[in-house]
């Protein structure tokens, strides 16, 4: 951590977005991480999507549970709402923010231990429920405030600090997500924000459930030889099936891309997202494919990343539910009470 | 981009803005740290060693330090540089158990002609290491210019008369009173060495009509600046007009305000903007009622039998020509006649050596100038030197002070029997400053502080007391307030590639922007690729290659804080801080070998 207050001063020259702000407005509190922490490098990321996106500070809603990743919403967006809440429970609290208010732009952010252990059930209902949201799990492997054991998502076979072997399967939360009907799943390397910023931005522009694995080195705990979540395993080891430009414009896409080279996918707000091709047999919309290759390529040691599976016809828990476009918070009783001659015509139908 | 050679003394050098606009390199941020801790007597002393008059030019330096300040760029303005000098100045203890000794006399003589800032400073260099040195010059009293042409009330005598003593004081002969009125003369003396800072003491003419007829009332301004000074004149008239632009101008019409003056202008031929004035030296005229009319160029002087009564201008426009030069042209309007009392002709200074035979060997180009050696300040005679506005015409105290140190190391080389012409490099000394985890030996804490007013006496007993100083100068508190701006920029990032993890911490916390990771290319492209915008391309790209992934560490120089975050947040000790102090090189700096390296 440090000790001073990250200086109010910017670079004059910075560019500014459509609302008149800089990246320097999109951020929080200063990091008390350890120096050098991959979650500080989500958080930037987070930043510069919101600024890229020129989005309103006070139209997101930050919540988080317990944990080292869980701590970050106080580092970005200062201006927004944010709930840290219990252990493992941010997709209920996020499910719930969402249900009450569904105008807001929820980021859900979460750890390996918070949503692939104590919230595995939780995190598991968000996504089957399709709450619209971006939940961020921001994932190093190990348990860094308790000092460094193996969590959920270590891989079988990787090496503590200490040199001790994980003999426990892994869990593959891109997998599951995928499994329960996530409609834009993505996994990215807090090393990489030239391929996580877009991410995060067209996860942000998503409607439905959309699930991004960041992998991201605990630099105290799980950044040694041995271990599969260090900088050097993942750059080493990083098979990118694609890179991603997000167009909010309604103009034409300009960028020229080579023929058959680029898969654009237009989502329901209009935002068109063209992904490069890296591997050219990868389809974005193969849900059933992009499981098969996801296992594939972790047997062969090899950490998938980029956009992965996107439905560019999701729905969401409301339309599920068939709620009004109203957010119900504001719902006054005159909308809620309909009167006694409703209740009476009511009745009388079911008689 | 090649990799920055970071151990060449220069890099870090232009990095600290103001050392390295300053034409002594005076080590600021080194000083303005010690202000902040209380140690002004220390931070008078490295003042003291670099350019001997912090009392002085902390009241009247041209700063060239304060327009290159990395904060005028960070923000609106820069630290008020020149005034925390005369804080260590005010507020220091007796220093002069910390001067030098009187040191054993070597049995060489050097003569030095004029007691202004040039001879002084060679004066003080040279008699420590044992020169018996003698300072001629027509006043009584040591000081040159800074006495006879800056103002009481911007520069008391009480300042000059210590700051001078401390010189004179190491031993050094002062013949005042004493003009020379033959270099022959002096040379029959044989001298082991002269030098020659006799400044540019003539104030340049105006010769338009009626200068003849009304001559009574039109007065050179650094002649009748000095009769002010010397008491020889104590009033002027009602109504007066100062003619020029420059800081002489701003002189002479303060003072006219402070001898009678009550309807003082200035008038210039140029544009307000271009004026060769300080700003704040035209600050201060503008707030003693002193308006200043421009783009009016003056034609004749009116006068009625032998009484001058006014004189008459030209308007004229700027045009700027196909390359961009300026030209005055007449605007069209009728010519102006402004009714005055007297006149101050303050357009400009001339070099005079009518006391210089022209068969001494030293050789005179055609603007009557002697021909001097940039960087050893020797003339065409190998045993004469120059400095001061005597060398290149006039400039300020400051680059006098400069001259003074490269002159006198020359000459004490050369009475060494060594080539004049090799200059040491500087000594350079490059030290961690990191103290704990998150704790370095400098506050690197950033103030959003805006600059502080230096506080001045109230403008209506200031005008009645032309020894009264204006500027009171700041307490203790302001004097803090105002050294926390400083950025410490001596204080670099230094970035060490084969450390690094390239986990993005850096790039993440600089609250700048500066650092920027990517593919190598060149210098044009390179800056069109980092984080922020790059406007300033005299500022230096730091690149540092050897990376894992191959790719390089850009950083922008040009607005970094130096708040060491990037090396708080860095977890391998990629980053760190360290103090880059260079010490120019003086005569009798210890001795160097060519082969030695910096850093």
């Amino acid at each position: 951590m440090t000790y001073i207050a990250k200086p109010k001063f910017h670079h004059p020259g910075l560019p500014k977005n459509d609302l008149g702000y800089t990246h320097r407005d999109y951020e929080g509190k200063i990091s008390t991480l350890c120096a050098g922490c991959g979650h500080d490098s989500i958080t930037a990321s987070i930043i510069e999507a919101c600024y890229e996106l020129s989005i309103e500070p006070h139209r997101v809603a930050k919540i988080s549970g317990i944990g080292c990743s869980s701590k970050t919403p106080d580092y970005f967006l200062g201006n927004s709402h944010g709930f840290n809440s219990v252990h493992g429970r941010m997709p209920s609290v996020l499910t719930g923010a969402n249900l009450a208010n569904r105008d807001l732009i929820y980021l859900g952010v979460s750890g390996d231990g918070d949503s692939a252990s104590i919230g595995f059930g939780q995190f598991a209902h968000s996504i089957r429920r399709g709450v619209n949201m971006t939940y961020i799990v921001e994932n190093n492997g190990v348990y860094g405030l308790t000092k460094g054991q193996f969590s959920a998502t270590a891989d079988r076979g990787s090496k503590s600090k200490k040199g001790v072997m994980n003999t426990d399967n892994a869990i593959d939360l891109v997998a599951i997500a995928l499994q329960l009907g996530a409609s834009f799943v993505a996994r990215s390397f807090s090393g990489d924000k030239t391929q996580l910023v877009p991410l995060i931005a067209a996860a942000i522009r998503h409607k439905g459930a959309s699930f991004i694995d960041v992998i991201s080195p605990c630099i105290a705990f799980n950044n040694h030889a041995g271990s599969t979540k260090s900088f050097d395993y993942v750059r080493e080891h990083n098979d990118a099936v694609n890179r991603l430009d997000v167009i909010t414009s309604r103009d034409p896409i300009t960028v020229d891309y080579a023929p058959g080279s680029v898969q654009v996918v237009e989502q329901h707000d209009g935002t068109r997202l063209a992904l490069r091709k890296i591997d050219a047999d990868y389809d974005a919309n193969d849900r059933l494919a992009a499981m098969t290759f996801l296992q594939k390529h972790a047997a062969k040691g090899q950490v998938v990343t980029g956009l992965l599976y996107v439905d560019p016809d999701a729905e969401d828990m409301h339309t599920h539910l068939d709620t009004v476009e109203t957010p119900l918070n504001t719902l006054e009783a005159k909308e809620l009470c309909p009167g006694s001659s409703a209740l009476e015509k009511i009745n009388a139908s079911l008689r | 981009m090649k990799p920055t050679d970071i151990s060449a003394p220069d890099y870090f050098h232009k990095v600290v803005d103001c050392q390295w606009a300053c034409p002594a390199h005076t080590p600021v941020p080194e000083y303005i740290r010690l202000i902040a801790e209380g140690r002004y007597s220390d931070a008078y002393m490295i003042n003291w060693k670099s350019n001997v008059f912090p009392g002085i030019l902390g009241r009247t330096c041209d700063r060239p330090c304060e327009p290159a300040c990395r904060r005028g760029r960070v923000e609106e303005t820069p630290v008020a540089i020149c005034r925390l000098k005369r804080v260590a100045a005010d507020f220091k203890d007796d220093v002069k158990h910390r001067m030098p000794k009187v040191s054993a006399k070597n049995g060489k003589r050097i003569a030095l002609v004029g007691g202004g800032p040039a001879s002084l400073a060679v004066a003080r260099d040279l008699a420590p290491l044992g020169y018996h040195c003698t300072v001629f010059d027509a006043d009584p009293k040591a000081g040159g210019m800074m006495r006879s042409q800056i103002p009481k009330f911007r520069l008391p005598d009480s300042v000059i008369d210590e700051e001078t003593d401390y010189i004179l004081g190491l031993g050094i002969e002062f013949k005042g009173g004493h003009r020379v009125d033959s270099l022959k003369k002096l040379m029959a003396e044989n001298y082991d060495a002269i030098f020659v800072g006799s400044g540019a003491p003539r104030g340049r003419e105006l010769e338009i009509p009626g200068r003849k007829e009304a001559a009574a009332n039109i007065h050179i301004g650094i002649e009748w600046l000095a009769s002010v000074s010397f008491g020889h004149v104590e009033k002027i008239g009602r109504r007066v007009i100062v003619l020029g632009g420059g800081n002489t101008a701003m002189d002479c019409c303060r003072t006219a305000r402070r001898l009678g003056g009550e309807d003082v202008k200035v008038i210039v031929r140029s544009g307000f903007e271009e004026m060769k004035a300080s700003p704040w030296e035209k600050e201060d005229a503008i707030h003693e009622d002193i308006p200043i009319l421009n783009f009016m160029v003056p034609v004749a002087f009116k006068h009625v039998a032998g009484k001058l009564i006014g004189v008459t201008f030209q308007k004229v426009k700027a045009e700027y020509d196909a390359k961009g030069r300026r030209n005055l042209v007449p605007a069209g309007e009728p010519d102006q006649t402004i009714p005055c009392d007297d006149v101050l002709v303050a357009v400009g200074q001339e070099n005079a050596f009518p006391w210089i035979e022209r068969d001494c060997g030293i050789e005179f180009d055609k603007w009557n100038m002697p021909q001097v050696d940039a960087k050893t300040f020797a003339s065409t005679n190998p045993k004469v030197f120059f400095g001061g506005d005597a060398a290149f015409g006039p400039k300020n105290i400051i680059w006098a002070v400069a001259h003074g140190h490269d002159a006198a190391l020359s000459i004490h080389k050369m009475l060494s029997g060594e080539d004049i012409t090799e200059r040491p490099l500087p000594e350079v000394n490059v030290s961690s400053q990191k103290m704990g985890i998150h704790e370095w030996s400098y506050d690197n804490d950033i103030s959003a502080d805006k600059r502080y007013k230096v506080p001045h006496r109230d403008k209506v007993i200031a005008l009645k007391d032309i020894r009264a100083e204006v500027e009171l100068g700041y307490d203790v508190k302001l004097a803090l307030g105002e050294a926390q701006r400083c950025l410490n920029c001596d204080i670099q990032t230094i970035f060490s590639a084969p450390a690094c993890i390239e986990c993005d911490a850096c790039v993440d916390i600089c609250p700048m922007d500066c650092i920027t990771f990517t593919e190598n290319g060149e210098e044009e492209d390179l800056r069109t690729r980092l984080k922020a915008p790059s406007p300033h391309h005299d500022q230096a790209l730091y690149v540092a290659d050897g990376l894992k992934t191959g790719r390089v560490m850009v950083k922008d120089e040009d607005v970094c804080l130096h708040c060491g975050l990037c090396a708080e947040r860095c977890p391998t000790g990629a980053w760190d801080m360290q103090k880059y102090l260079i010490d120019m090189t003086h005569a009798g700096s210890t001795c160097q070998t060519k082969a030695r390296s910096a850093a």
